[in-house]
């Protein structure tokens, strides 16, 4: 396995209380798979993926839980050693990727560098980086090019150019092309999953749920903190078990779909206090007092590879 | 037929480019971005346009245009019968009570500091169309209409405490309290989790059968618009290159553009990909506008006649229109 979360918790220390940004939740990587984590804003995805690399900013804390990349814990690991494995063997791009490029440097620059920190010759990064924009689709004159002059589009390229370098085992991706027109979003797409041809296991995050279905193996579904269902794309789109993941497929404007789409009532909760039992329970059409309310319901496995967290998993079918 | 409640005639806008001094100092000649450049559509009453476009393409400029937030370079803006393109600030007033405008960003478009109550009531007051008293209780009838309930509670508080989809409500509600006829809704649910846009577009849709509102309804996004739009206008580099009814030109769009833009679109309900018109690259800068079709550059059936001459939009099927030299049969 190559990635493997075991009860990851991350809390946020804020003025106004603590934010229980994930909890409790585990799942597993595999070599060359792509898995996409799916929710809405505040459902913890992006913590979840930033507390993979180690990586989550303040006043968030990781709490609990363990991060085995390679069977290392990337939780224990002292800093040097830690930088080592990032930016080669594992690597993250972000949703504005004016986040993760210097303005002030050129494109190439900063390509020659993520390279060269590494240990690779100036004169081979160079060369490489010009072979990294071929295949990200760019002219190779952007190579002198500074982040401003480029669009949202190619800015994102560079950055999964820079990526893609040292041919990393494990991409993590988080909403990548939230802010990007739907053909430039097509292409990035085709480009994470050509990384995933060659070898890559891409870790993918957005709040939608259609963009999941194309390239993915697997989907992970989270609401409010917590992991609700993981399943293979075929379980998770033709046999939802969680009442959310059901609602959230519903929801979704889809131009091959005929008839409405079903809006889902209701807003996620105030993760500084989360509902009692099920976090879902208020939402949820099929919840029942007494238990969806008072008792959490236990992420466990009901088909081969299908986890869910429900006390009813498919119930509407019944 | 009756008359359409919004009448757009070969509406063009351009912004200058700025020239550094030297290039004034030299007279070299003021550039153009032409965001805008001669779209001409009706809309009728109670009637919704989907414009759709990547972004520079000029729908939003469009859209502001229309409602002369912008003012046009060069041609006519006809509401309800009036010529309103050329109407002085004060001769404007009365209708812009009527014409409305829903931004996109939910976080910029309310203002920090006024609870969300006062700012619903606020157009009231300035439309002077209710005392302070009416206006709040007009308010909060309006909070209670979008959803923001209790109401009383909601009244009070600011956008900061509010999720994107609870502002995008309020900036709605601050919209519709003037029984607006027209609205322009600018990527009105673009920033908002794809699982709360059908709540907001459900919830525009009941503002349109109560006042029988007409919308242009601008969006990035063409399945967005599939659900709300009776029909769809696609705009590449100022130009509408397609026009016509929802359904005819998703199921039968006759410009590659359109095409191309369909099926790159994430879907649930498709999930094995269809063979694909490829399109490559990005929209160009609208400074720099290429010949003869403004698409032929990055268009897979391109030849010599779209680099020379601009197609016009002419009828391929009732109602439906396209600009294209080549259209898709």
């Amino acid at each position: 396995m190559l990635l493997e979360v075991k009860n990851l918790s991350v809390y946020y220390y804020t003025l106004s209380g603590v934010v229980r940004g994930a909890e409790g939740i585990s799942f597993s990587v595999r070599e060359g798979e792509w898995i996409t984590f799916v929710g809405e804003s505040g459902s913890g995805k992006s913590t979840v993926a930033h507390a993979v690399m180690n990586l989550v900013p303040s006043p968030g804390r990781i709490v609990s839980g363990e991060v085995l990349f390679n069977g290392r814990n990337l939780l224990k690991l002292p800093g040097e050693e830690l930088r080592k494995i990032r930016g080669k063997e594992m690597t993250m791009i972000f949703q504005d990727p004016m986040t993760s490029l210097d303005p002030l440097r050129t494109v190439g620059d900063q390509m020659v560098e993520a390279m060269t920190v590494h240990g690779v010759e100036e004169a081979e990064a160079k060369r490489k980086a010009k072979e990294l924009l071929e295949r990200v689709n760019l002219p190779g004159d952007r190579f002198n090019y500074y982040p401003h002059q480029l669009s949202g589009g190619q800015r994102q390229r560079v950055s999964i150019a820079i990526a893609m370098a040292f041919r990393p085992k494990l991409l993590i991706a988080d909403e990548p092309t939230t802010a990007l027109d739907v053909i430039v979003q097509d292409s990035i797409m085709d480009i994470l999953n050509g990384m995933k041809e060659e070898g890559t296991s891409i870790y993918f995050v957005t709040h939608d749920i259609s963009l999941a279905v194309e390239r993915s193996d697997r989907i992970a579904v989270m609401y409010a903190g917590k992991l609700v269902e993981v399943g293979t794309v075929d379980q998770i789109v033709e046999n939802p078990l969680h009442p959310y993941t059901k609602a959230l497929i519903e929801a979704v404007p889809d131009l091959w779909k005929e008839g409405k789409v079903r809006a889902i009532p209701g807003y996620p909760p105030d993760l500084r206090s989360p509902p009692s039992g099920c976090r879902f329970h208020l939402r949820c059409p099929y919840a029942e007092a007494g238990l969806c309310n008072i008792e959490e319901p236990e992420f466990r496995e009901v088909e081969k590879g299908h986890f869910v967290a429900c006390h009813f998993p498919g119930v509407w079918r019944k | 037929m009756s008359e359409p409640l919004l009448k757009v005639e070969n509406l063009k806008k351009y912004f200058p480019v700025k020239r550094g001094i030297i290039e004034a100092l030299r007279k070299v000649p003021v550039r153009y971005v032409r965001a805008v450049d001669g779209i001409s559509f009706e809309i009728k009453r109670g009637e919704v346009l989907g414009l759709i476009g990547e972004s520079g393409c000029g729908k939003t400029t469009a859209g502001r245009t229309v409602l002369r937030l912008i003012e046009p370079t060069a041609g006519r803006i006809v509401f309800d019968g009036t010529d309103i393109t050329a109407l002085s600030r004060e001769e404007l007033r009365p209708f812009r009570r009527r014409m409305q405008i829903i931004f996109q960003d939910p976080y910029s478009s309310l203002s920090p500091r006024m609870k969300i109550g006062d700012a619903i009531a606020h157009p009231l007051l300035v439309h002077g169309l209710a005392e302070k008293d009416e206006a709040k209780e007009i308010a909060l009838k309006m909070l209670r209409r979008v959803g923001l309930t209790p109401e009383e509670e909601f009244y009070d508080r600011y956008p900061h405490h509010l999720s994107g989809g609870q502002r995008q409500r309020v900036v709605i509600a601050r919209a519709m309290v003037l029984k607006p006829e027209f609205v322009v809704a600018d990527e009105a649910v673009s920033m908002i989790d794809v699982s709360m846009r059908a709540s907001i577009l459900e919830l525009l849709e009941s503002f349109r059968e109560e006042y029988n509102m007409s919308q242009l309804f601008i969006t990035h996004d063409i399945a967005v618009g599939k659900l709300i739009a009776d029909r769809i206008a696609v705009m590449y580099l100022g130009k509408i290159v397609e026009i016509g009814p929802t359904e005819e030109v998703l199921k039968n769009p006759a410009h590659p553009y359109t095409r191309a833009l369909i099926q790159a679109v994430p879907s649930i309900a498709r999930r094995k990909r269809e063979k694909k018109l490829r399109i490559t690259g990005e929209v160009p800068n609208a400074v720099n506008i290429p010949s003869g079709c403004r698409f032929h550059p990055r268009c897979p059936l391109a030849d010599e006649l779209c680099r020379e001459r601009e197609p016009e939009l002419v009828e391929v099927e009732k109602n439906h229109f396209v600009a294209c030299h080549h259209p898709l049969r």
